[in-house]
């Protein structure tokens, strides 16, 4: 017998087949992913997801008889009372008397359940959405290098000594050029004493001699030469811009309300997990305003209420001054997300126009307003009024390509508008 | 070597092989010993050489994944399977198989990390020991499949699968394969096909045969009248189609076979990957036919040797009750009206039939002594369970072998269910009249030849259309389900490259049903 650890071997070997299964049912996946989207809690949407998709485009049908056909006989076990000649109902939705239920594989209707990780719903989540001008349009003047590991080199300085390689062709040329070893000489010079403590001098003399030699020879061949030295070799590569800050700006004023927040909320949470994934480093700034506008953090952010007036303008501000501060823009790919219910103080909508086309445009990546409505969706007809702030940002849409704005209703709709906003090929304000 | 260390472990019989519930190597290699020691001495068993593998439950899920062999070509149906069977785990609906035994040679046994010393000793006893018997002896295996060949072969399917996906891209070899699997129940031969004449025999037949009418000539038969001009011509028009169907080597079961050898629009590469999907087929085939028997046999094969284990004080009695509960978990049996009823359970079925043999060997009563005179109170309840594993597959052995003794204790019954009647009819229970028709009945439940449709290619119209014919042979009025027989049918003329018909025919009457027909996609 032959007991053989398996163990270490590598784990997920069905992974290729597990990405052919999805690639096969992409479809169903994918419209389960949005539609799991829809009731579950934004916060929840970075973790994995349970997906049940139809059979349809997996099923693996083979010929097999129909059951409510023809002749058949069940001998089944567990008889409690029946005699010959009972006659029993025919059991409805198959359970009991059918024997043989369907394999789990086989034809069966219902849908087929399992579980995405994490890395795998995100990439059904986003798939084909891009974050408009990825690449930072600085990058030409930055001065960011990474340094890089290239190999080998003859030359160098000191703290790039690589001492491994340095010893490894030490050892190779002394090997091949057969350099006595320390303990050969000291084998030898014993040998010497001995045969003189003996008295043989002659064969005392012959070994000093050969001594003599092997000595001399590790004097003309070094230990270390400098043909062994190696050092490390650094490359320098420019480094493109990986950190990135999202703005999120909200309106607290007493007008907003739960639900509105709650749209906002599932808004801004969207686009973190999006820019997560997208950049190495992602910091999030929250500002509310109402009348005057403040940085606060998450939990505040979300979830302390608020009363005032609302004056848009000031949290504009408040982002140019926290950007100008912290986020210099050759450092920092910058994003603005806004929400609100589109009410503002009515003199300071062209305070704001000036501000965002102005200041903020010009600093951001890309810069989405998104107007949260009470969710009867009345907005969304287009009948019902513009407020004063899409009116305002209107005049701003169409000079800057980096600037979106879209309305929101419910939170059915959410997905749809952020996909909008960051469908491949280029963003429709 | 084997038989010092075996001593020296009887020496120190009524120490036990090990305490706790931690394995380690040397312990399994110890316990394998004595079990093996058991399993040649006690029971007479032969088995193929053993190669244990002890693997995680991750890994052990991707066997399941690749329908439990350890090599497989790559299909998005493994994944799916392996999706499935993840979610079960994950969500702790299913616990994992304690082991998985391949039949091969040697046979490779995985164990799970997971698992008590005591399990160890359990799946050993089971499935290193049980199920290796039963592979190496039983006459489908024998027949059937090919111990020694199944991994080299895999890993060339495996391989091969993978060159013709670089070549031919993932699309177009996912398409054959899918079709392929569609058809693959139907792809295995069920008998054994007369060899092919040489040409050297036949020429001797020949001869034989004129030599036989020149010998037997008579000059009468000329005057006897033949059938007149007419009827001559259709005669023989219908002679030169029953030829052509006989050079085809029409009517055939075996659907994949058919379609690799003569469908005309195939390449080689897909022919030879219809081939790959045969043979897997034609690989499992046995085990399906043998399942009921193959987990009986090494259920009652780890009953017994645990059981002398524990008389030799070889294990504790904690792991004897540690192994009493799972196996009685394992041989259990909900009645049909409990929720969790899925059918027989083959382990407690396999299990109770081979206990009770046993028992009328040794102990039998008068209604033994009735129904199987040849065994009762022979004394050599081994010799005859060897002898039934070697044998027989489900179907006869139950037909042979089921006592009145296991229906009263399963409490069978019979129910007839005729789909044109409002009600199910309770046809026979266990009583006097009742077992030997349970009996057969269960029997035919067994019977894969009953349980799976039966389709054969019946006529193929080479010179005109292409068409290829297949019937399904409706006994008992049970049809097809039709969704599927549709999907299957376009999978089937996908490989075929022409249209498909199906024809389902009644056996008794050759009356023609219900007729599905299918073309290639984009005609």
């Amino acid at each position: 017998m032959n007991i053989v650890d398996r163990r270490p071997n590598p784990k997920g070997k069905s992974l290729s087949n597990r990405q052919r299964f999805l690639a096969r049912a992409r479809v169903e996946v994918k419209s389960a992913v949005q539609e799991a989207l829809r009731k579950r809690k934004v916060a929840d949407v970075g973790h994995g997801e349970k997906v049940a998709i139809p059979t349809r485009g997996i099923a693996e049908p083979i010929f097999h008889h129909n059951r409510r056909t023809g002749k058949t006989d069940h001998v089944v076990p567990g008889n409690k009372e029946y005699v010959r000649g009972d006659e029993i109902p025919r059991p409805t939705g198959g359970e009991g008397q059918g024997g043989r239920e369907g394999s789990p594989d086989g034809s069966g209707e219902d849908a087929f359940e399992f579980t995405l990780s994490k890395e795998e719903f995100l990439d059904m989540f986003f798939e084909d959405l891009e974050l408009p001008d990825l690449v930072k349009k600085s990058l030409k003047d930055t001065t960011a290098v990474d340094l890089q590991r290239a190999g080998y080199t003859v030359t160098g300085n000191p703290s790039n000594l690589s001492i491994p390689r340095t010893l490894r062709h030490s050892m190779a040329r002394r090997i091949s050029l057969r350099r006595p070893k320390l303990s050969e000489l000291e084998a030898l010079r014993e040998q010497v004493e001995e045969a003189r403590a003996r008295g043989e001098d002659e064969e005392a003399e012959r070994l000093a001699h050969q001594l003599e030699v092997r000595k001399r020879r590790s004097k003309i061949i070094p230990y270390i030469d400098p043909i062994d030295v190696r050092y490390r070799r650094f490359e320098r590569v420019p480094r493109p811009n990986t950190e990135a800050v999202m703005f999120c700006l909200m309106d607290v004023s007493g007008s907003m309300t739960e639900a509105m927040k709650d749209l906002a909320k599932r808004f801004f949470m969207l686009l973190h997990i999006f820019l997560v994934r997208r950049y190495r480093h992602v910091d999030v700034v929250f500002i509310r305003h109402t009348s005057t506008a403040e940085e606060v953090d998450e939990e505040t952010f979300f979830y302390s209420r608020e009363t005032g007036g609302t004056v848009v303008s000031t949290a504009l501000e408040k982002m140019l001054e926290i950007a100008r501060a912290r986020y210099p823009t050759d450092r920092w790919n910058i994003y603005g997300a806004q929400a609100s219910d589109g009410d503002n103080y009515g003199a300071d909508s062209s305070r704001c126009v000036a501000l965002l086309g102005g200041e903020v445009l010009p600093l951001c990546q890309y810069f989405a307003y998104v107007e949260v409505g009470d969710g009867m969706g009345g907005s969304l007809t287009g009948l019902s009024r513009d407020s004063d702030l899409w009116r305002a940002y209107s005049e701003v849409a169409p000079a800057h390509s980096h600037f979106a704005m879209r309305r929101v209703g419910d939170p059915a709709q959410i997905f749809s508008v952020f996909h909008e906003l960051f469908a491949k090929g280029g963003v429709r304000a | 070597m084997l038989n010092t260390r075996m001593d020296a472990a009887q020496l120190r019989a009524d120490m036990p092989l090990f305490t706790g519930p931690n394995w380690d190597f040397g312990s399994l290699r110890r316990v394998y010993e004595a079990i093996e020691k058991i399993a040649f001495d006690d029971l007479g068993l032969d088995i193929y050489p053993v190669q244990i593998e002890v693997i995680t439950s991750e890994q052990m899920l991707d066997s399941y994944a690749s329908v439990g062999l350890p090599l497989m070509y790559r299909h998005w149906s493994f994944g799916k399977r392996f999706a499935y069977h993840e979610t079960l785990y994950r969500k702790g609906l299913a616990g994992l198989a304690y082991e998985i035994v391949i039949n091969s040679n040697p046979v490779i046994c995985y164990i799970m990390e997971e698992n008590s010393m005591t399990m160890q000793t359990l799946v050993m006893a089971h499935a290193a020991v049980g199920h290796n018997h039963f592979f190496k002896n039983n006459y489908l295996f024998r027949q059937w499949t090919d111990a020694g060949g199944i991994l080299d072969y895999l890993s060339f399917a495996r391989d091969y699968v993978a060159k013709c996906e670089e070549k031919y891209g993932l699309e177009a070899v996912e398409r054959v394969l899918d079709a392929a699997h569609a058809l693959k129940e139907h792809g295995v031969n069920r008998y054994a096909h007369r060899s092919k004449p040489n040409l050297a025999e036949e020429r001797q037949r020949m001869e034989d045969r004129r030599a036989h009418e020149e010998a037997t000539y008579n000059d009468l038969w000329r005057t006897v009248p033949t059938l007149d001009k007419e009827d001559d011509e259709t005669a023989e028009s219908e002679k030169q189609q029953e030829d052509t169907r006989g050079k085809l080597g029409l009517p055939e079961e075996n659907l994949l076979y058919f379609i690799e050898k003569r469908a005309p629009r195939l390449e080689d590469w897909q022919r030879e990957l219809i081939r790959i999907v045969r043979n897997v087929a034609q690989y499992f085939y046995p085990q399906k036919q043998l399942q009921m028997m193959n987990e009986g046999c090494a259920t009652f094969v780890h009953y017994e040797i645990m059981n002398r284990l524990h008389d030799k004080g070889l294990i504790t009695e904690g792991s004897m009750l540690e192994f009493l509960h799972s196996h009685s978990s394992v041989v259990f049996q909900p009645g049909f009206d409990d929720p969790r009823f899925s059918g027989l359970n083959p382990y407690a079925l396999g299990f109770a039939m081979m206990s009770d043999i046993k028992r009328i060997c040794e102990d039998p009563t008068e209604e033994d002594r009735e129904f199987f005179p040849e065994i009762a109170g022979g004394g050599d309840p081994y010799g005859v369970l060897r002898h039934a594993w070697a044998n027989y597959r489900d179907e006869s052995f139950i037909l042979q072998y089921l006592s009145p003794a296991v229906i009263r204790k399963f409490r069978l019954f019979h129910v007839a269910d005729d789909s044109s009647k409002p009600s199910l009819r309770v046809d026979a229970i266990h009583d006097e009249v009742g077992y030997r028709r349970i009996r057969s009945a269960l029997s035919r439940q067994y019977d894969l030849s009953r349980r799976e449709p039966d389709i054969q290619v019946v006529d193929v119209d080479l010179t005109g259309d292409r068409c290829l014919v297949l019937a399904h042979f409706v006994h008992d009025g049970v049809l097809l389900e039709e969704k599927t027989c549709r999907s299957v049918l376009r999978y089937a003329a996908h490989l075929w490259g022409y249209t498909v018909k199906l024809l389902e025919i009644e056996a008794a009457t050759d009356k023609t049903l219900k007729t599905y027909e299918s073309g290639p996609e984009g005609k």
